[in-house]
């Protein structure tokens, strides 16, 4: 048996995992872990002022990667892929347009990409990768919220334990914490803008949590 | 609560991230099959509970879900080192 650490693009080619489509196309309504909520409604009836803005970033899709981050031949394959490097610092992320990557542990990250090209993106791996690695496409297990607004940091600081304070959490840093006794990865996307990657089945419950978190400052949904 | 160094992470969390796995440093026998019924059992069952220096295995369990050994003090619940699977301590008990 070749060792699958060393092996070249055509070998790993031949032991080639089955790939389906699990995104359905856009013929077909996709909906999200928060469909019931009807967040596009309350978008349109709801206020249109306050200290807090939710927005889900739904249905996209989630891949996660595992490989080994000192393996240069597998870096630049996902930089052929993604046109953006990896990224190795513990807790950063980088982005390329819609591809993101978030750094999840020495050897994981999760990579969110446009819904309908999940697929694509997912073939192009299998195509280019060498070596040993995992792929899998975990976008039906999660959805991602986008909080911002003047009280963001005063509304997360009710939920996770982690140091909000700029100098401890920049812009681009990317942790996996405890969040309102769930948990969610967050990233900072601007000084009053976060990211958090939360499960499905947790979703409804982090949902009616942030609702009334955010009684006090003001909630404001967007579509 | 304690603050614990994730080795992984390079970073100070909250003890709620974390679970506690056990004893460290607690090698499987490498031929179980030649194995006296003692030895197995000591192995899967048989613990150290010293006051003092312990040796013990965390994971990050809600962060980046590694485990990783801590060297603590199990009467003043001082942590001395934290350091990766693989590595040996360099606080040892006398
Ligand atoms: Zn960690």
């Amino acid at each position: 048996m070749s060792d699958l650490n060393n092996m070249t693009a055509a070998e790993s080619a031949a032991t080639k995992a089955a790939v389906m489509n699990q995104v359905p196309g856009p013929e077909i309504e996709g909906q999200s872990p928060l469909h019931h909520a009807d967040l596009a409604s309350l978008a349109k009836q709801g206020p249109k002022t306050g200290g807090i803005h939710l927005r889900e970033q739904k249905l996209l899709g989630h891949l996660t990667l595992r490989c080994n981050a000192e393996n240069a031949e597998q870096l630049a394959a996902v930089e052929r892929v993604l046109g953006v490097a990896l990224p190795l610092q513990p807790l950063t992320s980088t982005e390329n347009g819609n591809y993101s990557i978030r750094w999840m542990s020495p050897d994981e990250w999760l990579i969110l990409v446009p819904g309908l090209e999940t697929f694509d993106i997912e073939t192009k791996f299998r195509d280019e990768m060498p070596g040993h690695y995992s792929l899998v496409n975990s976008s039906g297990g999660s959805t991602v919220l986008e909080l911002s607004g003047e009280n963001v940091v005063d509304l997360l600081k009710k939920a996770t334990p982690v140091d909000l304070h700029s100098k401890s959490f920049p812009v681009g840093k990317v942790v996996s914490t405890l969040f309102a006794k769930s948990t969610a990865t967050i990233r900072r996307t601007g000084e009053q803008r976060f990211e958090l990657v939360i499960r499905r089945s947790f979703s409804d419950y982090l949902w009616l949590w942030l609702q009334d978190a955010s009684l006090e400052f003001g909630l404001v949904v967007e579509a | 609560m304690l603050h614990i160094y994730c080795p992984h992470c390079a970073e100070y969390r909250e003890e709620d991230e974390f679970h506690c796995a056990g004893q460290a440093h607690i090698a499987r026998p490498l031929d179980p099959e030649a194995c006296s019924d003692q030895e197995w059992g000591e192995y899967l069952f048989f613990r150290k509970n010293p006051r003092g220096l312990h040796h013990e295995l965390w994971v990050h369990a809600a962060g980046c879900r590694k485990f990783f050994n801590m060297t603590r003090d199990t009467q003043s619940y001082e942590i001395k080192e934290v350091y990766k699977i693989g590595e040996q301590p360099s606080v040892v008990a006398e």
